[in-house]
């Protein structure tokens, strides 16, 4: 079934068009007004003003590695992070604990833990994937390097932007 | 050296060097002004819709000390159109494997050629040191403005013709369209005017603004600005709506929305030249605001009075003195013929785009009668003041 | 206006005509008569006939074959590139044309007028003005009576179409 719409009876001023161009005029022209005397601030001058202060706890920035109170890394080198990764953009080489260690019974180790920030998505199923909260998303978000080098994340770069962590998991210390 | 200063002032030389110094120096300011126009748009627009627009690619200025800064809102932005054309220049020019080659090619020159050769009968000046501020004093000025810019159509035609695209093609079909439905009117618009003035030539066309006021503020002549008195007004009247109409088809030649139908960003992916690139759309688009650049010269000389201004006088007197107010002649003119650019920037990012069949309605049934009526009236009125 | 330009305009108006009916493509004869047109329209700014010449690039290039190519364009291109040259026609056509030129040769020839200098014609006539004096003047009933049998055939244009199509 057909359906008619019901065309709008329009006045003499609405159908000479002109009234309502000079209405929309009004409109746009107080917008252009408004921004010249600078009452408007809606844009934000992105690399002087910044929205850093307003992100949120749960914001997804870079992937970083943190560490526990007593300074170590609390990856443990399992690769599920690796393998969860829908980009690939991490590579983990493990590397095994040697028996004298304060931790040898972790065993395992990540002897190199790269992150390939072009690849990076920030999807965040890296920390959501990590049993040992080692690995978390941070606030940082502004990743633009002028090389293919650079915007790989090594393992030293990883633990530095993550830092200190106290964390629930404290399956490893010696209290224990 | 005299011998050269000699054969330069010889009448025919001195004809082709004065000719040729004026063609590229308005060429030279239309492509600046084009290109600023550009800019004006971006920043107008974004103005309007509580954005910013380009503001950083700015010329150093703090770095010479003037303690602004470069992004500044207001200031900044200024090398904006050095960069884009640097850019358009850079990118690569990409001719797509399934297009008609050689119109393919001559397109983007039909348009931009068609909008600068019809600046040629505009008189931008008065005179400076006895030479007309005009390149080619013709007597069938408006004419030949309205015959060379409906060969612009051709390109946008070509365009979208060759482009062997369906986006292409429907702005192709659409421009084609639109030139049938609005030139009637603008042709006929003008009648008024020149029944009154009695001139078809357009430098005589803005002496008699001079002499007897301006067109459409007829109180505004070269003595003093006096209120128009009972015959000035009658005259007026079809002054006034020849100008609306006037104008209003002169949005759709330069295919400025409302009526930018064969573009249509929003219909159309980006409508004729959606298959160019690089150089050859900025040849398009070049020619899209030089065409608006032409139609706001010619609207400004046929109803404000040109490069007239009150108070200022012409270039006629001797010496310096005449050099110095034929250059502040061309600034009028180039005043009024920017107010008009922001007029039309002001009303395309105001108004939705008209239907196509909405503006052949507009064109044939409105327009085209109106103006004929105008004429009518115009006559009458012009035979009762005589 | 010198020989040289007459020369050149009228090769490109001729040689662009010829162009209008040699080409296959329709689209590209349309656009070879545009250009013959302006060649016509270049000749006629030569004569000085400033108004002329603007009214044949406004009407014919500018008006006329815009609407053609409009129409042309909405057609099936491709049917008409593959058309066969039809013989018979094609010598039909020649004959026809060799037949016309002959008769228009022998015409001129036996036309005295033809064979005189022009008297000189006064440079930058205001032709605009000459041509409302003579059209509203001279003729003023023929070119009313054109007036309104083109009134005529166009109502009769929008009666015709305004007919629903059963
Ligand atoms: S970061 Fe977590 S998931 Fe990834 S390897 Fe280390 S412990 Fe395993
Ligand atoms: S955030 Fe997503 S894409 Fe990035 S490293 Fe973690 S799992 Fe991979």
């Amino acid at each position: 079934m057909a359906y008619k719409v019901p065309r709008p009876n329009l006045t003499f001023a609405e159908k000479i068009y002109l009234p309502s161009v000079l209405a929309g005029l009004k409109i746009t022209l107080g917008h252009l007004w408004r921004m010249l005397r600078g009452k408007t601030h809606v844009c934000m001058q992105y690399p002087e003003e910044k929205w850093d202060s307003h992100l949120p706890d749960h914001y997804r920035g870079a992937p970083t590695l943190v560490s526990d109170e007593f300074g170590r890394t609390r990856c443990v080198a399992c690769q599920l992070c690796e393998f969860i990764c829908p980009p690939r953009a991490i590579r983990i080489t493990p590397g095994e604990i040697p028996t004298d260690d304060t931790f040898a019974k972790v065993e395992k180790y990540p002897e190199q833990f790269q992150i390939d920030m072009i690849r990076c998505i920030y999807c965040g199923l890296c920390e959501e994937v990590c049993p040992e909260q080692a690995i978390f998303l941070k606030k940082e978000y502004a990743i633009a390097r002028t090389s293919r080098a650079e915007m790989m994340h090594n393992k030293a770069k990883l633990i530095e932007m993550g830092g200190l962590q106290p964390g629930v998991v404290n399956k490893w210390n010696e209290k224990k | 050296m005299n011998a050269i200063l000699q054969f330069l002032s010889d009448p025919l030389p001195f004809l082709v060097w004065t000719t040729l110094a004026k063609s590229a120096g308005l060429l030279g300011v239309v492509l600046v002004m084009v290109s600023y126009t550009v800019y004006a748009e971006r920043r107008v627009s974004s103005l309007m819709q509580d954005r910013l627009g380009p503001n950083r690619t700015g010329f150093p200025t703090s770095l010479l000390g003037f303690g602004i800064k470069d992004w500044s809102p207001f200031l900044g932005g200024l090398g904006q159109p050095i960069a884009d054309a640097l850019k358009l220049l850079l990118k690569e020019d990409f001719t797509p494997a399934y297009v008609n080659k050689f119109y393919y090619w001559i397109a983007p020159g039909l348009g931009i050629g068609a909008a600068i050769i019809s600046l040629a009968v505009i008189p931008f000046g008065s005179s400076i040191a006895g030479v007309d501020m005009v390149i080619a004093n013709v007597d069938i000025g408006p004419l030949f403005v309205f015959a060379i810019s409906s060969l612009g159509v051709y390109g946008i035609v070509l365009a979208g013709w060759s482009s062997n695209s369906k986006y292409p093609f429907l702005g192709a079909v659409r421009s084609t369209n639109q030139l049938i439905s609005y030139e009637l009117a603008l042709g006929l618009s003008i009648v008024p005017l020149i029944l009154i003035i009695g001139k078809l030539n357009l430098v005589e066309i803005v002496s008699y603004q001079v002499q007897n006021g301006w067109m459409l503020l007829p109180g505004i002549t070269a003595k003093a600005p006096h209120l128009p008195t009972l015959e000035q007004f009658l005259t007026w009247i079809p002054v006034f709506i020849a100008f609306l109409v006037f104008t209003i088809s002169m949005f759709a030649e330069t295919n400025r929305l409302p009526f930018d139908l064969p573009e249509a960003e929003t219909e159309l992916v980006s409508g004729y030249h959606t298959e160019y690139s690089s150089l050859k759309f900025a040849l398009f688009f070049l020619g899209e605001y030089t065409a608006m650049i032409t139609g706001s010269a010619l609207i400004v000389t046929l109803f404000l009075g040109g490069w007239h201004f009150p108070g200022i006088p012409d270039g006629s007197a001797a010496g310096w003195l005449g050099v110095m107010w034929g250059l502040v002649n061309i600034g009028v003119f180039l005043a009024k013929v920017v107010a008009f650019l922001i007029f039309f920037i002001f009303i395309r990012w105001t108004l939705p785009r008209f239907r196509y069949d909405q503006l052949m309605k507009l064109g044939w049934i409105w327009f085209f009668e109106i103006a004929l009526v105008n004429i009518f009236i115009t006559a009458l009125i012009v035979t009762y003041v005589h | 206006m010198s020989p040289i330009l007459f020369w050149i305009f009228s090769a490109l108006m001729l040689g662009f005509g010829a162009a209008t009916i040699l080409n296959r493509n329709p689209v590209a004869s349309a656009l070879s008569l545009v250009v013959s047109f302006l060649g016509l329209a270049a000749l006629f700014f030569g004569l000085d006939a400033n108004f002329i010449g603007v009214i044949q690039i406004l009407v014919y290039a500018g008006a006329v074959m815009v609407l053609f190519i409009f129409i042309i364009m909405l057609l099936d291109l491709k049917a008409e590139q593959r058309r066969q040259i039809n013989i018979p026609a094609l010598l039909g056509g020649v004959a026809i044309v060799v037949a016309f030129t002959a008769q228009l040769v022998t015409v001129i020839r036996s036309y005295k007028a033809g064979n005189e200098p022009f008297a000189a014609i006064t440079p930058n006539l205001p032709d605009a003005h000459n041509i409302g004096m003579t059209l509203f003047a001279n003729y003023n009933l023929p070119f009313q009576v054109i007036g309104v049998l083109i009134l005529v055939a166009s109502i009769g244009v929008v009666v015709l179409s305004q007919r629903e199509l059963k």
